[in-house]
């Protein structure tokens, strides 16, 4: 290829390179590709590895993208390890090679990238035999249980939009270190004031100003196993709808193992958003092992959203496999790690309740509010449930939000 | 007067490594292309990672090697305007007014003027990092934002992708030569999309036993060969051992000068009891990692001097 020709194709390839970051789900605009294409005229491309770190800098926001950017970066730019290509080859050539090694199984959403028609437009010759079977992956080995939830009924949709609107969760907001300009606040509000002053010729007219108060964030951990069953239709469409009624909520799920599904219910749609989750979760209606998924949450994900004085609410009959073998210990973590840990159990069918599981046993002391909850069988329950829960009782010693 | 001879941008990665070398920091090619590029399309470097692997300690060396001005900012949670970026110094407008009053000076235009004026102007690092400094632009290091609220990361946005700060009273500053942003976060919370869009990002690992060995003999060079192998060894695989907090470089080397400071050369079981504190610092992990030595599913590091 001539000079002028690698010239041309480069810049394209890497706005290919990131067409196919962007579909796999890198929130990549324009204006990053065209940071790549100026940060690589410092690099000596040649180095593979200074342009892979190069491209890096410039693509990944998060280290969770780091690994999908491998395995794309391989994929993409594999003929730059062979002798007799570089990274100035054609598209075709690249795409064709992408295919043909096939030594990492693509993830899902790669092969989907690759295989997808934006890519087969651009190509000379179509060649439609070449298809990525994107049912094939590796995550779909692992999969032990995907879940297919019916659609919401026309009557639960209506039904979930009355319960936010009067959903009220049972968290106090506390004051922040922020102030917000307010007549008869208790705080002078110096800057304001002084404006007034010149304004005034030196009368001095106090202006005041409060403490914003703010809910603190919540992170929700609710389990999906086998016995919660027939609750968790449900309560995922009451989490979807917490977790985009609020900003700083984090949700997550566990059966055998922990899975972090706030992404996942972001999406606006509530039945698309149960789709994702059906997809993302592998342990529905399993065992549970509440000890081994919050030992999970502690080591991996506490420091990561607990860090900001956040409430955990547990959402869990107690009823664990290992009889709550390693639970104690991270109960105890959990609860001195966040704000205030509330414990939402459902599968209290009949009001004698008495603590008898090993796992019940174990986790009760550590939480800061029990909060059985009776006949859980629409959405109407759940919302009705929550409203009943006291929100006083969640300082301690039922005192007032500290005064600011 | 200080001497304003600049000290030059390095113009390769390499340069950069040896740079930071110079100043007893050792880098991986991954995270001097980053540094690099940071430098050369004039980007803020955001580095993420665990505590303790060395991401404010970049900031530093970049600041001393490159002899610029290191202008540090800490956030907190609450951190706002009044402390990042500027306040005015209210007691004394107060008093200037009082002044202008007796002497009949009363003229609204005139008044805002004076009391707007720079001498009442008390600046914060975020200001300070735009204005000229004679000795080239300085390192602003923005230390662990994730310690920081959203409102904050939002002002931030204006500060980087545009190098400007507007106080409504005066107008908008723009700085002449953008500052060298390194903004580090431990990943307590995620940093918005929109913030992270206008950096170049690093995620800065665990180093490996080699960089880790080196990286040991720059900053404590009196420790032992054996004591320093054993040392790194032995944190290595701590680190793969599941534990709440594992172990960060700065635990490494605090560990090391520990030992020097209780004279041993070796590591053993009994050393390690004793000195834990110096590596871990959860109760839980200190009970595991001992239950491990006992039951010797952690390993006594051996090592084989080449």
């Amino acid at each position: 290829m001539t000079d002028a020709a690698e010239a041309e194709a480069f810049p394209l390839n890497i706005m290919h390179f990131a067409r196919i970051l962007r579909f796999a789900g890198l929130p990549l605009g324009s204006g990053k590709i065209i940071t790549a294409i100026k940060a690589l005229q410092f690099i000596d491309i040649s180095r593979r590895d200074d342009f892979y770190w190069g491209l890096y800098s410039v693509f990944v926001e998060r280290h969770s993208q780091s690994e999908l950017f491998r395995i794309a970066f391989d994929h993409f730019w594999r003929s730059a390890d062979s002798a007799n290509a570089n990274p100035m080859s054609t598209i075709d050539t690249i795409k064709d090679e992408a295919k043909v090694h096939h030594k990492d199984p693509l993830p899902q959403r790669l092969s989907a990238a690759f295989a997808s028609d934006y890519l087969s437009d651009l190509k000379t010759n179509k060649d439609p035999e070449i298809v990525h079977d994107a049912t094939e992956t590796w995550s779909s080995e692992e999969r032990l249980k995907v879940m297919d939830f019916d659609s919401m009924t026309v009557e639960e949709f209506r039904q979930a939009r009355r319960l936010i609107g009067k959903l009220k969760l049972p968290i106090k907001a506390i004051p922040t270190r922020r102030f917000r300009r307010r007549k008869g606040g208790r705080r002078i509000d110096m800057r304001a004031t002084l404006r007034g002053m010149v304004r005034d010729a030196g009368a001095i007219d106090l202006r005041r100003k409060q403490r914003v108060v703010r809910h603190p964030p919540l992170v929700v951990l609710c389990d999906v196993s086998g016995s919660m069953q027939s609750y968790s239709r449900m309560l995922l469409y009451f989490l979807h709808a917490v977790t985009n009624a609020r900003d700083r909520v984090c949700t997550f799920v566990f059966g055998t193992r922990l899975t972090n599904i706030t992404h996942q219910l972001t999406h606006r749609d509530p039945d698309e958003s149960l789709k994702r989750v059906g997809l993302a979760v592998k342990d529905w209606s399993g065992g549970t092992r509440i000890g081994h998924a919050l030992g999970d949450f502690n080591r991996l994900w506490s420091r990561r959203v607990l860090s900001q004085g956040a409430v955990v609410m547990l959402i869990t009959d107690g009823l664990d496999r290992d009889g709550g073998e390693g639970l104690v210990k991270e109960m105890e973590r959990l609860q001195r790690s966040c704000r205030r840990l509330i414990w939402l159990n459902p599968l209290l069918r009949y009001d004698r309740f008495q603590p008898k599981s090993a796992g019940i046993r174990a986790m009760l002391p550590f939480v800061d509010d029990f909060k059985p909850v009776h006949n859980l069988s629409s959405l109407e329950d759940l919302a009705t449930a929550f409203s009943r829960l006291n929100a006083g009782a969640l300082w301690p010693g039922n005192a007032e939000v500290p005064r600011c | 007067m200080k001497d304003v001879t600049l000290v030059n941008l390095p113009e390769s990665i390499d340069e950069v490594d040896l740079l930071l070398k110079r100043g007893g920091y050792i880098s991986n090619r991954a995270l001097s292309t980053a540094v690099y590029l940071a430098l050369k399309i004039q980007r803020p470097l955001f580095l993420e990672g665990e505590a303790g692997v060395g991401k404010t300690e970049l900031a530093k060396v970049l600041s001393e090697m490159l002899d610029r001005d290191l202008l540090r900012l800490q956030c907190y949670e609450g951190l706002d305007v009044a402390s990042a970026v500027y306040e005015w110094n209210y007691p004394r407008q107060m008093l200037a007014i009082r002044l202008a009053e007796a002497s009949g000076k009363t003229k609204e235009a005139e008044l805002s003027q004076d009391i707007y004026g720079s001498d009442y102007l008390i600046k914060r690092p975020l200001l300070l990092a735009l204005e000229t400094h004679t000795a080239g632009s300085p390192v602003l290091l923005i230390d662990e934002l994730d310690r920081t609220d959203e409102p904050f990361e939002a002002y931030l946005l204006e500060v980087l992708s545009e190098n400007q700060i507007t106080i409504p009273e005066v107008g908008t500053i723009r700085a002449n030569q953008p500052p060298l942003v390194v903004i580090t976060s431990n990943r307590t919370r995620e940093i918005h999309d929109a913030l992270k869009r206008r950096c170049l990002y690093h995620w800065l690992d665990y180093p490996s036993v080699t960089r880790e060995r080196e990286i040991l003999k720059a900053k404590v060079p009196d420790a032992g060969e054996i004591l320093s192998a054993q040392v790194v060894s032995f944190v290595q695989q701590l680190r793969g051992y599941e534990l709440f907090k594992p172990p960060g470089i700065a635990e490494t080397i605090d560990w090391t000068n520990a030992l020097l400071t209780l004279n041993r050369s070796e590591l053993d079981t009994v050393t390690i009891e004793e000195t834990l504190g110096a590596v871990l610092k959860y109760q839980d992990d200190i009970v595991k990692v001992r239950d491990g030595l006992a039951e010797e599913t952690l390993q006594m590091p051996k090592v084989v001097l080449k």
